[in-house]
């Protein structure tokens, strides 16, 4: 039973930095952003290229990873979608957008990178193996420095001026182009923090899973799924959704395991009976 | 569009898709065009039903799901009961229409991208409900399903049958492009019906539709379920056509054009769907040229569309008027 626990910590805290980027992107600019899951995958391959490839230190990597997707993250916001959301009719229209450019960086990492499963050295050696637990250390330091990417993160949102900007832009557009926010520059940034953030987590990811062309789109759907629970546009329940998810899989995987393979139904179907009752996750804003 | 006009239209497209092509087919040669257009007809109907649930105000990512489903309820009724193929296209329709009233009273509620969201996930539940229940026999999916026996009333034979057939794939390129004229007919009907313009006013704002008295509840549940069976119908037609059916015959990717179609052609547009479906099916086929260069220039192009007419191919024609 511990390890179960352990286990879903640890998921929960890579899971819950997938989704609090895209709760980000969507609070600020009511845009799913289909492609979320390529970002982290192109994360992961950039780390994969400097840590694994160059050889140069980890933390390095990471960080490179955050910046690459910080920058490719504002330059989508101000050239692709500002353009199209002041065009269009239709606020929807931002999907295809979303989704194109999903299938545009599925294509150029599948050209750069290849359609092979690429894995990095470890970091750490060693498996920690104490009170009941079997726990890689890699592992841990992973989950830990994930959840040290969260508290930054909220520290950010919390005390500094552009979190401050940013929370207002989330709560009320108009009111905070009022007070004299600039909204364009704040949802620029907010944009490029919000791919920063997957960049990040595929950086970190890549050195225990491994990172493949292919599973960009699932991390996508199971992003979409963390912040159905928590709530779309609210950190916090980002953060909720991500550990409740890497929870269930985690508890999942292990009581569900005589059935065969069906513990993703089971969590879908208990999504569509939870979000039935509560149409807007647990702490959602009315109206999505 | 005056009346007249009108008929010369409608006229015009009948000639086209049932003389025009078949005999551009025969001169070229290019028999494998029966295949591609039938495809394409049997996904523009599953976007028009997508489309719908766009006019009542949601992005439905879920048409996959109905389609797997209605290509499942076929497959089943001809391999283990023996009905006829032709009995089983209204019935896989029904059984997707009820389906989705089961499913759409409470996830129609939801608004904004949470129903999209949770029809996304519908989708996924599809596929692993096909994995994992005996009935529909797992990976291995539901192979080798006869072809569509003959239609006769009263000893007349108004439909041959298709394993008689030099080639089925005319009869397929007529039955679904015969089954999209009447959709897209019912459709335009439908949307400039009263219940399309009560649609029209849940698109724009649910609870004064309400205020004044319309049944939104019900408004909804009916549009859903009109837009599943139009999958349903399209995923059995398009399973009899391929002859099998496995659990990723209909994916998230799937959901996802469809939707993309509707976005491409225009919301504004009943006729979006099926210019949506033509071109990004065979601007993608064009494309196989370029090899494995072939997602980056579709995906380049479709960002660029979208800069350039965020509102459609079809918001071409009104721009003009503008100016």
């Amino acid at each position: 039973m511990e390890q179960v626990v352990a286990n879903g910590l640890y998921l929960g805290a890579q899971y819950a930095l997938v989704a609090l980027g895209l709760t980000l992107i969507f609070g600020l600019m009511n845009v799913l952003n289909f492609a979320h899951g390529q970002m982290y995958v192109l994360g992961g391959f950039i780390t994969y290229a400097v840590y694994g490839q160059l050889g140069l230190p980890f933390v390095v990597a990471v960080i490179a990873s955050g910046i690459t997707l910080a920058i490719i993250g504002g330059f989508m916001e101000r050239f692709l979608f500002r353009t199209v959301i002041r065009r269009s009719h239709r606020e929807e229209s931002t999907m295809l957008l979303a989704a194109a450019t999903a299938f545009f960086f599925d294509a150029v990492i599948l050209l750069i990178f290849g359609e092979k499963q690429r894995g990095v050295p470890k970091i750490v050696k060693g498996v920690f193996n104490d009170f009941g637990i079997i726990l890689p250390y890699d592992r841990i330091l992973v989950g830990l420095l994930a959840g040290a990417i969260i508290l930054g993160f909220i520290l950010f949102m919390k005390y500094t001026k552009p979190g401050r900007a940013m929370r207002a832009l989330a709560q009320d557009r108009m009111a905070a182009q009022l007070m004299g926010v600039e909204v364009n520059r704040y949802t620029m940034i907010g944009f490029a923090l919000g791919a920063m953030l997957a960049g990040f987590v595929g950086g970190l990811l890549a050195t225990i899973t491994g990172i493949n062309s292919g599973i960009g789109g699932p991390i996508s759907i199971k992003a979409f799924m963390m912040i159905m629970i928590g709530g779309a546009g609210v950190v916090s329940g980002a953060i909720a959704g991500g550990f409740i998810l890497g929870m269930m899989e985690s508890v999942g995987l292990t009581v569900l395991r005589q059935y065969g393979d069906v513990t993703y139904l089971v969590i879908f179907a208990a999504l569509m009976v939870f979000l039935s009752i509560r149409p807007n996750g647990l702490m959602g804003k009315p109206w999505g | 569009m005056s009346i007249s006009r009108r008929i010369i239209a409608v006229t015009a497209f009948l000639i086209l898709v049932f003389a025009v092509i078949p005999i551009l087919i025969a001169v070229s040669g290019r028999k494998d065009f029966y295949y591609t257009l039938s495809s394409v007809a049997l996904l523009s109907m599953a976007s028009a039903g997508v489309w719908l649930t766009f006019h009542i105000g949601r992005i439905n990512i879920g048409q996959g799901a109905y389609a797997l489903m209605g290509g499942y309820v076929s497959a089943i009724l001809v391999m283990s009961y023996g009905v006829s193929f032709w009995w089983t296209l209204p019935l896989a329709g029904l059984f997707c229409a009820l389906a989705s009233i089961l499913i759409g009273l409470p996830i129609l509620r939801l608004r904004g991208v949470y129903f999209a969201m949770v029809t996304l996930v519908l989708t996924e539940v599809a596929r692993l409900l096909a994995l994992a229940l005996p009935v529909t026999q797992g990976a291995k999916g539901i192979t080798s399903i006869p072809l569509p026996g003959a239609v006769e009333v009263f000893g007349l034979t108004l439909v041959p049958d298709f394993t008689m057939m030099e080639n089925p794939r005319i009869a397929f390129y007529y039955l679904s492009v015969a089954l999209m004229t009447a959709c897209f007919a019912l459709m335009h009907r439908l949307v400039n019906s009263r219940i399309g313009h009560i649609c029209m006013s849940l698109q724009q704002n649910e609870e004064l539709a309400s205020s004044i008295g319309i049944n939104i509840a019900q408004i909804r549940v009916i549009a859903y379920a009109i837009s599943s069976f139009l999958g349903g119908l399209a995923g059995a037609v398009f399973v009899a056509a391929t002859q099998s059916v496995y659990p990723s015959s209909f994916t998230v990717a799937d959901s996802i054009n469809f939707m993309l179609n509707c976005f491409l052609g225009g919301l504004g547009y009943v006729f979006g769907p099926m210019l949506g479906t033509l071109v990004l099916y065979f601007g993608w086929n064009l494309l196989f040229e370029t090899g494995r260069f072939q997602l980056l220039i579709y995906s380049a192009l479709m960002i660029a569309l979208m800069l350039v007419l965020p509102n459609g191919l079809l918001s071409l024609g009104t721009l003009r008027k503008e100016r």
